[in-house]
């Protein structure tokens, strides 16, 4: 890894959250007034005029952003207009929650969902196949919040064995795992299965086999090695994916983490507490797409250290 | 005695339609232990098919359905994937055509070659990387040190090709097939890569089975050869008495369409139509359509090997032995 490609990919992290900060600045502000959505309807125009002005919101609107931006360059994300806590320390308060709930539900999408995948590939075109392919759909297609719902009436409901919501117990967490993990694994099933063809059909697979490799030693030393390069990259795409499904996944098991405190700042027009928010998942695709990058170099010594692919020869 | 002997192969493709396909029908041929037999024919005759029978590397739909292949006394056609991968493991090895996609592309070549000798000797490590360095050396790798840890990528399609054979003889192996092992590469380095192998073919004391349509490469380096045509071997003769008398009209075919040197600005022969498909092979002999000297008993009637073991050909009307030029 060269110094200069690492630095050259910091630089466009940092222009891409430049531009997330700026987008999401200025469309909230479109949006509409977040102290008339505040402020009861009875309020006289002095409050209104007081808070405008309190929080800056007389200002032309690139007053406001210039004032925003070097707040942030000082590490100042604003205060709640709710609850005059400091945004960047709610945010971070109910953090953890959503990173334990979005590692679990990873975890458990790569152990289901590359082993079905392995299978199905390696049972192509057979009932098995079938059977994973079918599964997979079902998977990614069942919108989470209807699998949530499902899960709650049965095991909540009737069942009366699980939580259905909050965070006080291993026992909350299964279900908005299981729920968000579910639609992960099928993709990466999917994407697994679609690797790994193309990976036995190669001509270095028909080698090992002359060579008098066993089933499990050209699974592991041959295929899985190469099948692994694509498949980090889908994974590292979709990891954006899997924090979006965790906003929706939190409100229905009522989990308190970040997304369940983006809807409710949406909702109030919490700008400063959005923002927040939309910057740190911004940066969670940012620092999870520089991550593949570094660990697809790893992978493929095709690729330089630089990250352009050498010519063919 | 051959070392490799196969008589009447015949290899059964399912299909997914249920319908079976024969891509290898009565096949025989035969190897003797340090010699080289050729298996010529155009694209598509069989003649891959036959050398991944032989190895029991055939695709899982197809398998050997009739017929025997007898290596160093011991029958192969009946052993199972597991029996078979011991024989590849010591017995047999094979060089594939593209050595630079038949080399895994995220292993360096050292790892891939001490892979091949420690399923062949169960050797540490350590000692199969030495064994692979010396491989090298001895295939004639240059800079055989830095060659251990690069990858296919960063090597040229002949340093590969030398890669590709050093794994492969990494466990000294009796029979060696080499499937158009050199047809990838430009003319110097084919002729590298064939001088090569007919040098460790002296060493080990090798047969090999040398899978080519170029007959210029068969005439130079082959002791025998075995015509092949639509899945069957159709002559089979020492090097020398095919190109001189070939019996089989379509050997004939096959050596008038090369160019040579005696015969300076005479367009070159071709064989008129094409190859029956696969699904439609003709009752008779399958030659028989494109066949000028076809008879009403060829689109009849199926000819069997007619001659001596020395040069043996399957046609109802050969050329005759001694041709009037």
């Amino acid at each position: 890894m060269r110094p200069t490609y690492l630095l050259w990919k910091t630089l466009r992290a940092i222009l891409t959250m430049w531009l997330v900060v700026t987008f999401v600045f200025f469309v909230l502000r479109l949006t509409g007034d977040p102290v008339a959505q505040l402020l009861p309807d009875d309020v006289d125009q002095n409050t209104i005029d007081f808070y405008r002005h309190l929080w800056g919101l007389d200002q032309p609107i690139l007053v406001q952003y210039w004032r925003y931006m070097v707040a942030l360059t000082q590490g100042d994300f604003g205060i709640s207009f709710r609850d005059n806590q400091d945004a960047l320390q709610l945010v971070l308060s109910r953090l953890p929650k959503t990173a334990l709930l979005g590692f679990v539900s990873l975890v458990f999408a790569l152990v289901f969902g590359i082993p079905l995948g392995v299978i199905a590939a390696l049972k192509k075109d057979t009932a098995v196949d079938r059977f994973v392919v079918g599964f997979a759909v079902f998977g990614f297609s069942l919108p989470n919040f209807f699998l949530g719902i499902l899960l709650i009436l049965a095991f909540s409901l009737h069942l009366r064995i699980l939580p259905s919501s909050g965070s006080d117990s291993w026992q909350h967490l299964i279900m908005p795992a299981f729920t968000l993990g579910t639609a992960f694994g099928a993709q990466i099933a999917r994407y697994t299965r679609s690797a790994m063809i193309d990976v036995l059909n190669k001509p270095y697979m028909r080698t090992a086999e002359s060579k008098g490799a066993g089933d499990l030693l050209r699974l592991y030393r041959h295929a899985l090695p190469n099948a692994a390069i694509p498949l980090i990259t889908i994974i590292g795409l979709k990891m954006g994916e899997l924090i979006g499904s965790a906003v929706i996944t939190e409100n229905v098991f009522a989990w308190p983490g970040i997304g369940r405190l983006l809807t409710f700042s949406v909702a109030a027009r919490d700008l400063a507490v959005v923002q927040c928010i939309l910057m740190i998942i911004a940066l969670t695709m940012v620092v999870s797409n520089l991550v593949v990058d570094i660990l697809y170099g790893w992978l493929d010594p095709r690729i330089r250290a630089d990250g352009t692919p050498e010519a063919a020869r | 005695m051959p070392l490799l002997q196969v008589s009447d192969l015949e290899v059964t493709i399912a299909a997914r339609s249920g319908e079976a396909v024969k891509p290898v029908r009565n096949g025989s041929f035969s190897v003797t232990a340090g010699e080289t037999l050729a298996l010529v024919g155009e694209s598509g005759c069989g003649k891959s098919i036959t050398c991944f029978a032989v190895a029991g590397l055939l695709p899982k739909r197809a398998n050997i359905s009739a017929g025997s292949v007898m290596l160093d006394g011991r029958e192969l056609a009946v052993l199972d994937r597991k029996a078979m991968r011991l024989v590849r493991r010591r017995d047999i090895a094979f060089v594939f055509q593209d050595a630079t996609n038949g080399l895994n592309p995220v292993k360096p070549i050292g790892w891939q070659i001490a892979e091949a000798v420690r399923l062949r000797e169960g050797a540490s490590w350590k000692a199969s990387h030495a064994r692979a360095l010396d491989l090298l050396r001895r295939v004639g790798m240059p800079e055989p040190k830095r060659r251990m840890r690069e990858f296919p990528h960063q090597l040229s399609g002949g340093m590969n090709q030398r890669a590709m054979i050093a794994l492969a003889i990494a466990g000294s192996p009796k029979l060696l097939i080499a499937d158009e092992a050199t047809t990838a590469l430009d003319v110097t380095i084919q002729a590298q890569i064939m001088a090569l192998i007919a040098d460790l073919q002296r060493e080990i004391g090798m047969a090999v089975l040398l899978v080519t349509h170029d007959l210029g490469l068969v005439a130079e380096y082959a002791d025998h050869v075995a015509v092949m045509y639509a899945g069957r071997v159709v002559e089979r003769a020492d090097v020398e008495s095919l190109f001189a008398t070939p019996r089989h009209p379509y050997a004939r075919g096959l050596l008038d369409a090369l160019p040579r040197v005696d015969r300076v600005s005479r367009e070159l022969a071709i064989i008129e139509g094409q190859v029956p498909p696969i699904n439609a092979m003709p009752a008779g002999c399958a030659f028989a359509p494109r066949c000028a000297r076809a008879l009403p008993r060829c689109r009849a009637e199926a000819p069997v090997m007619l001659g001596g073991s020395d040069h043996a050909f399957s046609c109802f009307n050969s050329l005759p032995e001694r041709e009037a030029a």
